[in-house]
Formats: C-alpha cells, sequence, structure tokens
C-alpha cells in the first residue's frame, strides 16, 4: 500500500515529519509563544503600576547605556541574518555561512553583554517585584536568544552536507522567523524596562 | 481500488503497539482514551471519597487536610488527566479520517504529546506520597494558600503540581501546533472549508483558545513556581506583589478552557444528531462560525471568575455583558441542534441518547452559568455549591455525556465491533439519573449557602446532600456497565460493517477499523457539504463505487 505522503512509509521513519507544514506550525508554535511573552509584559506593567514602593532602598533605576549598545547589537543582527538568507537564495551557500556566523556573533555578544550587566547590578531575583520581574523578563529573553544561537548552529552544521540546502531551506526560515521574534520581543522588552523609568 | 478496501491479507497488528511509541493517531488515539479512562478511575475514586465524607455533617471519613488534599487532585486529575487526554484522543482518531489525511501533521511530535501524559501523571499521582502529601489549595492553586510550603522540602506537593500542570501545557501546545497545522493543510481535494464537518471546526475552534490560553497560564504557573521554591515575591503582598495577578493568568487559561472542553462536544452532537434524526444539520454555516464567535467572546470573559477578588467596578459590568453575550452563539447552536431534531425520524440508539441527555444538562447549565454572570447573583453564591452544581452539569452533564455518545458512535469504526445496545442503554440511563441527582442538589444547597471545599457543614444542609451522594454513588456504577461493554466489545463484540449507522462522513467511507494510512493514494475528492441526509446526493466523486467495494469487504469479513 503507498502513500501520498512518501515520508509515511515505514523506511522513511526518521523523516516521518512532513517537511511543507514544518513552517506552518512553527509560525503557529511562535503566536503561541509570543503570548507567554504578553502575560509577562502585563504582569509587570500591572505590579509596577501599583506598587508602592517599586525601586527597593538603595536602587536608583537602571542604567540603560550598555543594554542600549547591546539592543543595537541585537537589532542589527536581525539585518545580517537577512542578508544571510538573501545569499542563501542566490545560491551563495559561503556568503551565507559568513552572515549566518556574524549573526551568531552577534547573539553571543548580546548574551555576554547581557551576563556583565546582570553581574554588576545591586540587587537579586528577591528584591521586590521590581528584582523579580527585572530578571525574569530579561532572564526569559535570555533563553531565547540562546536557543536562537542554537537553532543557528544546527542550520549551519546542515549547511555542510552536500546539496542539503539545494532546493530552500524551512529549517533556515524558521529560525530567522524565530530570531527576528526575538528582537521585536527585546525592542518592547527594552521600552519597558529601560525607557519606562518614570 | 486497491488493498486500501481489501486490507484481509494484512498481517493483523499486534496488541502490543498500543504500549509502543507509535506514529500512527489511530494509536494515539486509542492509547490516549484508554489511559484517559484509567484516570478517570482514580479522580472517580476520590471523588466517591469526597460524596462519603459528605453524607453526613461532621467530619469523619477522611482528616481535613486530607480532604483538601483529594478535591484538589480530583480536579486536577480530572481536567488535565482525563478529559483533555480523551478529547486529544477524540481529535487524534477523528480528525485524519474526517478530513481524509493519512495522518496528523507531525506524527512523532503526537507521539511525544501523547508520552507526557503518563509522565506528568505518574508526578501528579506521586504527590500523594511525598511528605505533606498532594497539592490542598484547590485545582486553581490560588496564592497565598499555594505559596505555603511549611515543611520546607524541596520536593513539595505543591511543586509537584505545578511541574504536572507545566509539562500538561507543553504537551496541550505540541498537540494544538499539530490539530491546527492537520486541519490547516491537510484536507481532501475539495474539502474547502464549509465542506469540513463541524467537529472538525469545533477542534480547530478549541486547539485555537490552547495556542491563545495555555501560554499565559505556563506563564502564571512559572512565576507561582519561583515564588515557592526561589523566594521571590510576585505574589507576596508583603514584598509588593499581587495575588489577584495570578487569578487573572490563571482564569485567562482556565475560562477558555471550558470552551476547549465543550466546544469539540458541540462537534459532537453536530455530528450526530443529523445522522440518528435523518435529517441535515440545520444551520450548517451557522453552527460552524458559531464556534469562532465563542472563542472570541471566551478570551474576553475571564473576571466573571473574579467578581468577588476586588476587581474594579467597570471591570465587573463590563466582563458581565461579555458573558451574557456568549449565550447569543451558543443558542445558536442549541436552536441549530433543535432545529435538526424537529420533524426528523429519531432513532433512540445509546449513541443518540446520550446526546439528548447531554443536551438536556447543557441548557440547564447554561441558564445557571447565566444567572452565574450576573453580578449580583454572582457574589451571593460565589464560592458555594452553586458554582460546584453549574460546573459539573457542564462538564459530567453536558462534556461527559457527549464523550460517551462519540465512543459509542465511533467505537465500531475504530475497532471494527460492536458494542451492545443493551448495556450503553443501561449505562445511558444509570448516568443521566445519577449525575442529575448528584448535581441538581447542589444549586439548593450553595442559594443557601453552603461553602465548597469544607469537609463538614451544618445539619440543616443535610439533606440534599445525602441525595447528591446518593447520585455520586449512582454514577459510580454506571461505569461498571459502560467497562463491560467496552471490554467484551472489543474481545468478541460482532465485527463491525464500515457504516453500521447509515452516517455520511469521509470516516464512513473507510473500512473498519481503517487501514494505517487512512485512504492511502484514494484520497476522495469532496463534492458537497457534509450532512446531505435524505437529500440523496453523494458526498464524494465515484461514491456508488467505493461503497460497494466496501459492502463487499464487509459481506467477506463477514463469512470468514
Amino acid at each position: 500500500m503507498t502513500s501520498a505522503y512518501p515520508s509515511d512509509a515505514p523506511e522513511q521513519l526518521h523523516g516521518a515529519e512532513h517537511p511543507k507544514h514544518n513552517l506552518t506550525g512553527f509560525i503557529i508554535f511562535l503566536c503561541s509563544e509570543s503570548v507567554i511573552f504578553l502575560a509577562f509584559f502585563s504582569g509587570y506593567a500591572l505590579l509596577k503600576t501599583s506598587a508602592l514602593n517599586w525601586l527597593p532602598a538603595g536602587v536608583d533605576g537602571l542604567e540603560w547605556r550598555m543594554p542600549l549598545i547591546n539592543s543595537i547589537v541585537l537589532v542589527s543582527s536581525s539585518g545580517t541574518i537577512v542578508l544571510a538568507e538573501r545569499a542563501m537564495a542566490r545560491g551563495n551557500l559561503w556568503g551565507f555561512r559568513a552572515f549566518w556566523l556574524l549573526t551568531m556573533a552577534l547573539g553571543l555578544y548580546f548574551l555576554y553583554g547581557q551576563a556583565v550587566e546582570w553581574s554588576g547590578l545591586k540587587f537579586g531575583f528577591t528584591s521586590g517585584t521590581f528584582g523579580g520581574t527585572f530578571y525574569l523578563l530579561t532572564g526569559f529573553h535570555g533563553l531565547h536568544v540562546a536557543t536562537g544561537v542554537g537553532l543557528m548552529t544546527l542550520m549551519l552544521i546542515k549547511s555542510f552536507i552536500p546539496g542539503n540546502y539545494a532546493g530552500g531551506e524551512q529549517g533556515v526560515q524558521a529560525t530567522s522567523l524565530f530570531w527576528h521574534f526575538v528582537d521585536v520581543i527585546w525592542i518592547i522588552l527594552f521600552v519597558l524596562l529601560y525607557v519606562w523609568q518614570v | 481500488m486497491t488493498s486500501a478496501t481489501f486490507p484481509t491479507s494484512e498481517p493483523k497488528p499486534s496488541w502490543s503497539r498500543y504500549f509502543s511509541f507509535n506514529t500512527d493517531a489511530k494509536v494515539i488515539g486509542i492509547q490516549y482514551i484508554v489511559l484517559a479512562f484509567f484516570y478517570f478511575l482514580i479522580g472517580g475514586l476520590l471523588a466517591m471519597i469526597i460524596r462519603g465524607e459528605l453524607i453526613t455533617p461532621a467530619s469523619d471519613l477522611v482528616d481535613r487536610t486530607v480532604y483538601n488534599g483529594i478535591y484538589t487532585m480530583h480536579g486536577t486529575v480530572m481536567l488535565f488527566l482525563f478529559i483533555f487526554p480523551v478529547l486529544n484522543g477524540l481529535n487524534n482518531l477523528l480528525i485524519p479520517t474526517m478530513i481524509g489525511a493519512p495522518d496528523m501533521a507531525f506524527p512523532r511530535l503526537n507521539a511525544v504529546a501523547f508520552w507526557l501524559v503518563p509522565i506528568f501523571g505518574t508526578l501528579l499521582i506521586a504527590s500523594f506520597f511525598v511528605p505533606g502529601g498532594p497539592a490542598n489549595s484547590g485545582w486553581w492553586s490560588y496564592p497565598p494558600v499555594s505559596i505555603q510550603n511549611p515543611l520546607g522540602h524541596l520536593v513539595s506537593g505543591q511543586g509537584l503540581w505545578l511541574t504536572a500542570v507545566a509539562l500538561s501545557g507543553v504537551s496541550s501546545i505540541m498537540g494544538a501546533v499539530n490539530f491546527v497545522t492537520t486541519i490547516i493543510r491537510m484536507r481532501a481535494p475539495g474539502m474547502g472549508w464549509f465542506r469540513m464537518p463541524v467537529f472538525c471546526w469545533t477542534a480547530l475552534a478549541a486547539q485555537s483558545l490552547q495556542l491563545i490560553g495555555l501560554p499565559a497560564l505556563t506563564g502564571g504557573a512559572v512565576m507561582l513556581l519561583f515564588d515557592l521554591v526561589a523566594g521571590t515575591s510576585f505574589y507576596r503582598p508583603e514584598g509588593g506583589g499581587d495575588p489577584v495577578l495570578y487569578q487573572h493568568f490563571f482564569w485567562f487559561y482556565s475560562h477558555p478552557a471550558v470552551y476547549v472542553i465543550i466546544l469539540p462536544v458541540f462537534g459532537i452532537f453536530s455530528e450526530l444528531f443529523p445522522v440518528y434524526a435523518r435529517k441535515p444539520l440545520f444551520g450548517y454555516v451557522y453552527v460552524a462560525l458559531a464556534s469562532f464567535i465563542i472563542v472570541g467572546l471566551g478570551l474576553i470573559v475571564w473576571v466573571h471568575h473574579m467578581f468577588p477578588s476586588g476587581v474594579a467596578q467597570w471591570m465587573r459590568n463590563l466582563f458581565m455583558v461579555n458573558t451574557m453575550l456568549i449565550s447569543v452563539p451558543t443558542g445558536v447552536k442549541v436552536f441549530a441542534w433543535l432545529g435538526t431534531l424537529w420533524r426528523g425520524k429519531l432513532r433512540l440508539s445509546t449513541p443518540m441518547l446520550f446526546c439528548l441527555g447531554g443536551l438536556f444538562n447543557f441548557v440547564f447549565a447554561g441558564i445557571t452559568g447565566v444567572m452565574l454572570a450576573t453580578v449580583p447573583v454572582d457574589i451571593h453564591v460565589s464560592n458555594t455549591y452553586f458554582v460546584v452544581g453549574h460546573f459539573h452539569y457542564v462538564i459530567y452533564g453536558a462534556a461527559v455525556m457527549g464523550i460517551f455518545a462519540a465512543i459509542y458512535h465511533w467505537f465500531p469504526k475504530f475497532i471494527g465491533r460492536m458494542p451492545y445496545e443493551g448495556l450503553g442503554k443501561l449505562h445511558f440511563l444509570l448516568t443521566f439519573v445519577g449525575a442529575n441527582l448528584n448535581f441538581l442538589p447542589m444549586h439548593p444547597l450553595g442559594l443557601m449557602g453552603m461553602p465548597r471545599r469544607v469537609s463538614s457543614y451544618d445539619p440543616e444542609f443535610a439533606f440534599w446532600n445525602v441525595i447528591a451522594s446518593l447520585g455520586a454513588f449512582l454514577l459510580g456504577v454506571s461505569i461498571i456497565p459502560f467497562l463491560l461493554n467496552m471490554i467484551s466489545a472489543w474481545v468478541r463484540g460482532p465485527k463491525a460493517p464500515h457504516n453500521p449507522w447509515n452516517a455520511i462522513g469521509l470516516e464512513w467511507l473507510l473500512p473498519s477499523p481503517p487501514p494505517e494510512d487512512n485512504f492511502g493514494e484514494h484520497v476522495p475528492v469532496v463534492i458537497a457539504r457534509p450532512y446531505g441526509y435524505g437529500s440523496g446526493l453523494p458526498l464524494v466523486e465515484h461514491q456508488a463505487e467505493r461503497e460497494q467495494a466496501l459492502t463487499l469487504a464487509d459481506k467477506m469479513e463477514a463469512s470468514r
């Protein structure tokens, strides 16, 4: 008995997922994932607006200069990933790898900057709702950046399989989409945490 | 037609596939349903203990702390380990076969989502055996009760509860991504949106709600877990936190969760009434679209669970109106079903009886639902047995009865054998009488002011409580004919033909049970809307040839 969907055949069990549906499924997942950030953002806003003493004792706000540099790095990495995708669309695999690596480097620099910022702060996770929401939001976002870098590593390795990306690759598209998503979330997060400080 | 209609030459698949990491949606569907009923028995046993305790006013059967753990676990097990898994089982069986797909879009993801269920189920049940016992802050786990950890153990019942609920969320999201992708991308040729069976419409609506709502609960639960184990103060007033914030997160998902449960049951009603009334579904387009109106409205009613929690008056008014508006699309559906039944040739077989009983109970629950939406009434009966009664009419009276209807209706298709009518009717009778006897007395009790979640009460409440407990024991007994029926029919029931109910739908154009890849290469081309009962018009191209081949295969099977 043959099937209209070749991946259903038992001998192809490793490719059992239908590749043409992967991007659809991933977009649906991203929409769902955005709600969790929406929940954290609205919780943050509610706790902040209703707080009597928002800042813990001895803390007078967040330093914004270094996070701003970090933001510029992350936002520009959204540009480099587009360049990587374009290089791949033109069939320039080495161009793709170069821009892809640059994007990964920018992502890693962002994580490094985040770690430096965390280590210099005078408040912790348990310093009231201010500390709690700060570390929750930046930590959860940082986890997504790390996931993005991980996905890019995977796609980079896959690019060395001969002919793998010849027909275009949904994994690259999905990773790029995820990276833009992480980027947009960071912009909202930056506004909420660093710009809205009154 | 090829082997798709004559699967006799293939070796019979072995039983062991039900205990393995199998990626066939039909196997996963049965795995879900059987496992769900295992947990149903556990949750039911807890319910029997609760009603046994409440048959007398004194707290005499179990310790008060144990009682708190028991009602918490009853709610959690029934929702996260029975209702959601059993519905996901039906989704797995019905969605691919109804739309003519060979399997789900992501078969391996599907299997992973299933196997998470026994993992978090075991975790949840294991919490009975940790120091301090299981979570005992009610199925909603409101702080500040849920962030107390007086014994100071890292592994507490509450911590396990939160982990289990988070894993359940992961599993449900995996399932939802899969179901939505499958419905969007894998429909048979010719099956446009308005040729899709209503069950798929309602499943799509319900799974969209999962995708929108569940992450909010997960986010809220993560913060609760940090408050419990890491000492943060998101919900601790003494640290500047707000316990009501958790209630927002919880109900933003958990109210829509009720629609996640009831929408597929609306789908089941819409599928079954036309079959057993021999008439097309009245107002098919409106029934289909009403599901999405319910999704939209269902997302903006959650504060009605929090009227007494100190929310602003404008919020109370807004959410009261929104909640009442839900009765419009729901009413559209109810009247569409009545229109379908009107002057139909009713066949009162077991699935139809369960549908009629479920519809009756649902209308009753709808009326008390509008009462509860009204702010003054809600504040009066909040946290009383009135709420418990309303909820159980929705969940047991309507949803579980609808699920039983679906099981009796599609059992022949997916098991290949016929369930027994006599046992089925006995099951229906006991369920219908038991449910009403159990849950109706909760309404006068609530109006009299009996609070929920107490193990002892004033003797003036005794009369209704005794009746409710007797009803509950009847419900407990009702499960015996059901299990007897299912097991004996599965083992030695009469062989089912491909279409025992004379139903119209793609799943009835498959042999019983369907082959592993359903239609294989021979996916039918859909040329009409579903439910063409009485019209004599075909649903798919070459319908007559397909049915002839299937009937021939049935005869060959019967003569063997």
